[in-house]
């Protein structure tokens, strides 16, 4: 027997999730938010640097867990490899309530202007589907003030003069700067660049009834043990909970969309946490389970209607996955750089996002947050022995002194760089897992080359000793800042979802997370993910009507 | 006779590790090892080969700091499918060393046993009898795990007494706000 009916499932509570929910239930929509993981808060912080979202040796503190997750990965022979959440070629971000903002780093990046136009301002590049999005930032510009008003935004982006222009200042400050900080930040401005604080989703001062940050050592990866960290789980979801209007399902596992014979969408089908099955018809269906979830669930919501999965018609969905190929550079500096003031990632630079003679896009430069030990174990420059008295000497000597500048260089996007459903594996629940196949497009290693040269001049200047650059190979992308695979667009025989993020040809079902961006920025993408979400929610709340 | 379940689990170790190293007394109510996983012969060798990636200097290396402990715990949790590489590595570079050197591995000489080292990283090893994993991988799993074992947190059973984190200068222990109740549902 199904459950009764609700107005919207919003499938995953994530950064896309969270904010539709919300929005959705404060608009008098009732509201059915599933998420396959748990609810963690900062009690559930550890500070375990071999078991967190990041460093996942001993497992994925914020999921999935390895015994029931798997997917299925082609390596470099061709062959399918199945692989569990902690390895890294799975592509995890998280699975838990908040999604991967309960553990990540922060960075709360507006994209810039070029950033939704690649195609119109660099031309098409071959071999890529690079093109540009059917919105403009100035679509995204008032829910980008909102995200960092309604979840909280610090930092100071003023000398920034390559930013999109903004109509509000934020809303917090900076943390007071470190010695990296003021190290990095007078080197920038000797060389002529504009280094301004990283815009972060981070307490600095109480806001939000939440206190500001206490500037430990671990940050990315790790729960925030002062619930300074801003993330939909301490924001917008439980303000979705408290209109009263939004019932949040944990451990509830979607295994498919529901369609009727007329091809509207009429609900979904998932497991509880009791690992029964239910069907929660809905009048609405959002997908907000990252751009390899979303993709894996529409390919395995098949019907005599849809025998490609939903929006698949064309064969787009689960195509162009993308990230980041972050490339930069490591510094050793010949006095102690190191303050112990989280969380580390403090100041960028925007001079080489665009505008790069002979490169298409760029990324921004940051420096990183702060390394523990075990990080900082395999941080080796090229001549030095990974073992032995040589590589002991060099961690005592070095650790304190040690500088990273990294960007997230724009991908271009890949046809077969994508997700599908795998014909055999299933997981714990019998469901057809992902697939991961495809490599990242060659332009990637040399555009990131040229990042991580300018990262190595700013150390330079800076006075580092010695530095060494680190460029990502051409290995499959996807990760944390996973996107791409229901891409954006007005033609539906080359995109998923529209404009509004309604996927093509069906009336009731959008996707509102990463898989809808076309292009993913020089930038990590998470405050491009909430504002889209925001941006999509006043569209759906506007124009639902009751049945 | 119940005598021995009411001694503390450090006196019950003590006791079987005496037991063997005396290696008459043979009670079938102790366990053979003082380890959960690793029997005592392949923890020496494992020992050895951890003194190598982390040698003892003016601070300790890695046998000292307990990364053998480290890993003996893994192979019962995380690490449990590494069991069978482990067994069998353990045993084969036992076996290496003593067709190439006369003696098994902690007992040979330093230079000796780098060279081997060396060997298996560098895919030089001859790897007639590595059924069950190749030299150099193996060597990826020994040296990654006595990285954790060294510089990861103490919770884990390695890094004794927070040395490699004394090592390179951070303060420690690193309890501030709610962190002690770090065991609560861990």
């Amino acid at each position: 027997m199904a459950l009764k009916r609700v107005n919207a499932v919003v499938v995953g509570a994530g950064a896309g999730g969270g904010v539709v929910a919300k929005e959705l239930a404060c608009s008098g929509l009732t509201v059915a938010l599933l998420e396959r993981g748990k609810w963690y808060t900062s009690f559930d912080c550890r500070k375990d640097d071999l078991r967190n979202q990041r460093t996942t040796v001993l497992g994925c503190a914020f999921g999935p867990d390895d015994a029931r997750n798997p997917r299925v990965v082609i390596d470099r022979n061709g062959l399918p490899q199945i692989v569990k959440p902690s390895d890294g070629s799975y592509s995890n971000n998280a699975a838990c309530v908040g999604g991967g903002t309960f553990s990540y780093g922060a960075m709360a990046w507006r994209f810039m202007e070029n950033d939704f136009r690649m195609r119109s301002v660099y031309g098409s590049v071959p071999g890529s589907t690079l093109d540009d999005w059917p919105i403009s930032y100035s679509d995204l510009e008032p829910y980008y003030e909102k995200t960092e008003w309604e979840i909280g935004v610090s930092g100071d982006d003023s000398a920034n003069i390559f930013k999109a222009p903004r109509k509000k200042a934020l809303p917090m400050p900076p943390l007071p700067p470190s010695l990296e900080e003021t190290t990095l930040e007078r080197a920038a401005k000797r060389m002529g660049l504009h280094p301004f604080s990283i815009p972060m989703l981070r307490n600095t001062v109480p806001f939000n009834g939440r206190g500001p940050c206490m500037r430990c050592r671990w940050c990315v990866g790790f729960a925030c043990e002062v619930d300074a960290k801003n993330g939909t789980h301490n924001t917008v979801i439980p303000k979705a909970l408290a209109s009263g209007n939004c019932d949040l399902r944990t451990d509830s596992v979607v295994k498919e969309i529901l369609t009727d014979s007329r091809g509207r969408v009429t609900g979904v089908a998932y497991f509880d946490a009791n690992n029964r099955m239910q069907e929660q018809p809905a009048d609405l269906v959002i997908v907000s389970a990252s751009a390899t979830e979303s993709a894996r669930l529409l390919l395995n919501s098949k019907s005599a209607l849809f025998p490609h999965g939903l929006g698949n018609q064309y064969d787009w969905v689960g195509r162009n996955l993308q990230g980041h190929a972050y490339s930069g550079a490591i510094g050793l500096m010949d006095f102690d750089i190191f303050d112990d003031l989280g969380p580390g990632a403090s100041i960028a630079i925007c001079d080489y996002n665009h505008g790069n003679p002979g490169i298409v896009g760029g990324a921004v430069l940051c420096n990183e947050f702060i390394r523990l030990p075990i990080h900082f174990s395999s941080l080796l420059p090229r001549d030095l022995p990974r073992w032995g008295a040589a590589h002991k000497d060099y961690v005592r000597k070095f650790y304190k002194r040690s500088v990273i500048v990294m960007g997230p260089v724009q991908e271009m996007p890949v046809f077969d760089a994508r997700i599908q459903v795998d014909p055999t594996v299933k997981d714990f629940w019998g469901i057809p897992v992902a697939r991961l196949s495809g490599q990242r497009h060659p332009q990637d290693a040399d555009t990131g080359k040229f990042i991580a040269e300018r990262a190595q001049d700013w150390l330079r200047e800076a006075g580092a000793i010695q530095t060494w650059c680190r460029v990502p190979g051409l290995d499959l992308s996807g990760g944390q800042h996973q996107a791409g695979t229901c891409r954006m667009g007005n033609d539906p025989k080359s995109s998923v979802v529209d404009a509004h993020c309604k996927v093509h040809g069906i009336d009731n079902l959008f996707v509102v997370d990463a898989s809808v961006h076309v292009t993913n920025g020089g930038f990590n993408p998470v405050l491009t993910i909430m504002a889209n979400a925001f941006r999509v929610s006043d569209f759906i709340a506007r124009n639902w009507k009751p049945t | 006779m119940s005598w021995y379940k009411n001694l503390s689990r450090r006196q019950f170790i003590q006791l079987g590790a005496a037991a063997v190293t005396a290696g008459g007394v043979s009670c079938h109510r102790l366990s053979p090892s003082p380890w959960r996983f690793l029997t005592v012969a392949e923890a020496r060798t494992l020992a050895a080969v951890c003194d190598q990636f982390i040698p003892p200097d003016h601070d300790p290396g890695a046998d000292w700091a307990r990364v053998v402990n480290f890993i003996d715990i893994q192979l019962c949790g995380p690490y449990l499918p590494l069991q069978k590489s482990y067994r069998h590595g353990l045993l084969s570079l036992d076996r290496t060393a003593r067709a190439q050197f006369g003696r098994l591995f902690a007992s040979l000489a330093p230079e000796q046993q780098i060279s081997l080292l060396r060997a298996m990283e560098t895919n030089a090893l001859a790897e007639d009898g590595w059924t069950e994993i190749s030299p150099s991988a193996f060597f990826e799993l020994l040296l990654s795990h006595t990285m954790q074992g060294y510089y990861g947190d103490p919770r884990h059973g390695g890094n004794r007494d927070h040395v490699s984190w004394k090592m390179v200068g951070l303060s420690y222990p690193p309890v501030r706000g709610r962190q002690p109740y770090a065991q609560k549902n861990s």
